[in-house]
């Protein structure tokens, strides 16, 4: 059918807009869709860092005094949704699976370029549609769970419009997973094997299975919601019969798997980052695809620990608290594989190294607060509390986005072929770094201590760790300025980069930076280590 | 811009990748349809895990009827092979018999959705009446959507299996294999929704 036209029968890319005018057009380049990915990902990630500003405005004093209770339910609601709907899904998978995945299996474009270019443009809308329900009657409130009853009994236009938006922005996210698994096992140049691919193929692919086993799970879960709050069906309303765990399951069925695929992408950029800058192959790469694999098969049999408190029976206590400390074995490969290849490396301390090596320290930490969370008997203390805000904003903020800021460094040269400013970007780093720990540790504290989350107001004695909170997110708002200082800057008069300035050796850099319109003028590279610095290259 | 040598390279790696085309789109199709078959279970595991945990109140009503159902998967199941000798036959460039075939298993889909609809003005329960009653017409109505798309595809290749002028032969069975995966499915997902819905 039409969806599908090869990538090479598609000459008349040359008729397409050029310049930067390429960029607003329906272009079938996956270059050009990645880049589209990353600005608009941006663009939304600046808008919920406004909302998370205020946010930590409203908290550091204890009364409701900076906006009303039910538009901090909203604003706590859109920077959610924003945050990981518009942001990190797109921007990680999207920006960073188009732009690699075809360079990476030796191939002209993606597997089915109108699909992508497709999945791509049904973003901007539903996010703008999302945003505007802000001010047509409200933005949604129940949080990004949209967890009925309170879904259903807030409310309803802003309900329906976050419910419509999210149900576009999963099906973009579908479009994107089918094409990223027909890409991998496909379209790989003949003679590339899959053991030979680098490791964010992997975590792509990974990544994708995910997005398709479990994504149509929460689009038909929205849909019952909907019903629901249009219809008067009871399907989550117990006054109606109906049963508000369900919702959590189905829920929770799409959203653990939904954590991994905001962090497994991350997991390979940071793969394809450490080996360069370190000078070393990536350690033990087998054991890394095997863990991989390992993630997504126990990524989608843990939801349940995210229901510890909503009655669920014993046995199931058990199993999913025994399923998720399994996860933790996969993922302990993977840091001590990145250890290791930082051992003995040599290694170039420069903004995508320190980004890459604050994602480790950062994930780690949250690695061990989501352990401890899956475990009973803790878990009801601090379920609900700032305890859990902490944990997930360490692995999805200290590891994913530091690991795209990583990747900006580590890549823009190649899209641009300039350089970006070490010297702002080493600054932008450590604002980052200390802005970030700084909010987020003291919340650990703030849940242990009973404070919960998604409230507008606390108890006073709160105030203090608040503020040193509050402080840190200043800090993090302040280190976006020296950041995109150094992109309009290096875009317009950056140091020229050449084709390879980091004389790394994946498939991307075997090309004129910024490449041309089919990536390679010749036949792609064959390219079977990926990761053999340090060795003779025959 | 590319070199004529480069050209060249590019005009070798189209026509090889012409030669796996065919079968990538399938492989997507194929992904694709494993993404909506986990709508389905959604739907499905929130059908029995209500059977399971959430007992209907005094009074409720939620009765089934075998009768339309049961002709209804006869119905389907013959529409699978008929679908499937329409295939063949555009497979041996008998394109007039192909069209007879796409058009009598269009045909039994319309039927079956008369039956769908029959059956629902004479259910004693209405969609908001209780849970599972609600459940039931989700569940079959998300199918029946699957059956109406499918249909109107159907006929839409049909047309385009004319003899004079249309797209479909036998050196173009993509369109009708990809409908066709699609119809297969839609049939496979109507059997274990009878029997869960209908028969558990
Ligand atoms: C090392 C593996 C991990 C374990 C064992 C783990 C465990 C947990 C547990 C048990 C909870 C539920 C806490 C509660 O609500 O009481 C939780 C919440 C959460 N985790 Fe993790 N986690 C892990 C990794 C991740 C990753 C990789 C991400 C994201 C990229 C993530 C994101 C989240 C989010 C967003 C929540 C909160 C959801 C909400 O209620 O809004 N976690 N985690
Ligand atoms: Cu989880």
């Amino acid at each position: 059918m039409t969806i599908s036209i090869d990538p090479q029968k598609t000459n008349n890319k040359s008729l397409q807009p050029k310049g930067w005018l390429r960029y607003f057009s329906f272009s079938l380049d996956h270059k050009v869709i990645g880049i589209q990915y990353l600005v608009c990902g941006f663009l939304f990630y600046l808008i919920g860092g406004t909302l998370a500003s205020a946010i930590r405005i409203e908290l550091a004093s204890p009364m409701s005094d900076f906006m009303p209770r039910d538009v901090y339910n909203q604003v706590l609601t859109l920077h959610g949704t924003i945050m990981i709907f518009l942001w990190i899904v797109p921007v990680v998978n999207g920006a960073f699976g188009n732009y690699l995945i075809p360079f990476y299996v030796g191939a002209r474009d993606m597997a089915f370029p109108r699909l992508n270019a497709v999945a791509f443009w049904l973003i901007p809308p539903s996010g703008l549609m999302l945003v505007s329900s802000y001010f047509v009657d409200g933005a949604a409130q129940a949080g990004w769970t949209a967890y009925p009853p309170l879904s259903i009994t807030t409310p309803q236009s802003g309900q329906i419009i976050w419910i419509l938006s999210v149900l576009l922005l999963g099906g973009s996210s579908i479009f994107g997973g089918i094409n990223f698994i027909a890409t991998i096992i496909k379209l790989r140049r003949p003679g590339l094997k899959l053991m030979q691919l680098p490791m964010y193929c992997w975590a792509m692919l990974g990544t994708s299975l995910l997005v398709v086993l479990s994504t149509p799970v929460l689009a038909g879960t929205l849909i019952l919601l909907s019903f629901d709050i249009i219809a008067n069906t009871g399907f989550f309303n117990p006054v109606l019969g109906g049963n508000v765990v369900v919702y959590q399951h189905l829920f929770w069925f799409y959203s653990h798997p939904a954590v991994y695929i905001m962090v497994l992408p991350a997991f390979g950029l940071v793969s394809e980052i450490l080996p360069v800058h370190a000078r070393k192959p990536l350690f033990g790469y087998t054991t890394m695809v095997f863990s991989i694999m390992g993630i997504v098969v126990l990524g989608l049999v843990v939801w349940a620990h995210h229901m510890f408190t909503s009655g669920t029976p014993p046995w199931m206590r058990l199993f999913f608290t025994i399923a998720t400390a399994f996860i933790a074995v996969p993922t302990g490969i993977k840091f001590f594989n990145w250890v290791a290849t930082l051992w003995g490396g040599k290694i170039s301390i420069n903004s995508a190294m320190l980004f890459s090596c604050g994602f480790i320290i950062n994930f780690v930490f949250g690695g061990i607060t989501g352990v401890a969370l899956a475990q009973v008997p803790f878990d009801i203390h601090v379920h609900d509390t700032y305890f859990v805000v902490a944990h997930f904003h360490y692995i999805v903020y200290g590891g994913t986005v530091f690991i795209i800021f990583s990747s900006i460094y580590h890549w823009f040269p190649k899209v641009t072929g300039k350089m970006l400013d070490e010297k702002l970007g080493v600054l932008h780093f450590i604002i980052t770094f200390i802005g970030f720990n700084l909010c987020f540790a003291p919340q650990h504290w703030l849940g242990l201590n009973g404070m919960p989350r998604r409230v507008a107001e606390y108890d006073p004695q709160f105030q203090f760790v608040n503020q040193i909170s509050s402080l840190g997110a200043l800090l993090m708002a302040i280190s976006t300025i020296p950041f995109l200082i150094n992109v309009f800057l290096s875009v317009r008069n950056g140091k020229n980069a050449g084709d390879n300035p980091w004389n790394a050796l994946t498939p991307e850099w075997l090309t004129s930076s910024p490449p041309p319109v089919e990536n390679w003028e010749g036949e792609a590279p064959l390219v079977k280590e990926p990761y053999g610095y340090g060795k003779k290259i025959s | 811009m590319t070199t004529l040598d480069s050209s060249k390279e590019i005009q070798k790696n189209n026509s090889e990748v012409n030669e796996t085309h065919e079968d990538f789109r399938m492989f997507g199709l194929i992904t694709f349809l494993i993404a909506d078959g986990m709508t389905f279970a959604g739907f499905f595991a929130a059908y029995l895990t209500y059977k399971a945990v959430n007992p209907l109140p005094d009074g409720a009503i939620y009765e089934l009827e075998l009768p339309i159902p049961t002709l209804n998967t006869i119905l389907l199941l013959i529409s699978s092979a008929t679908f499937h000798k329409a295939g063949k036959a555009l497979l041996k460039d008998k394109n007039s018999d192909s069209q007879k075939w796409l058009f009598f298993t269009a045909f039994l889909g319309i039927i079956f959705l008369i039956c769908q609809l029959f059956e629902y003005f004479h259910l004693p329960f209405g969609l908001t009446d209780n849970l599972f009653a609600s459940t039931f017409y989700a569940l079959t109505g998300f199918h029946g959507l699957h059956v109406t798309l499918g249909t109107l595809m159907i006929l839409i290749i049909a047309w385009q299996s004319r003899i004079n002028g249309g797209r479909l032969n036998s050196q173009n069975m993509f369109p009708l294999e990809a409908v066709e995966l699609y119809w297969h499915f839609v049939d496979g997902i109507w059997v274990i929704l009878f029997i869960i819905l209908y028969l558990l």
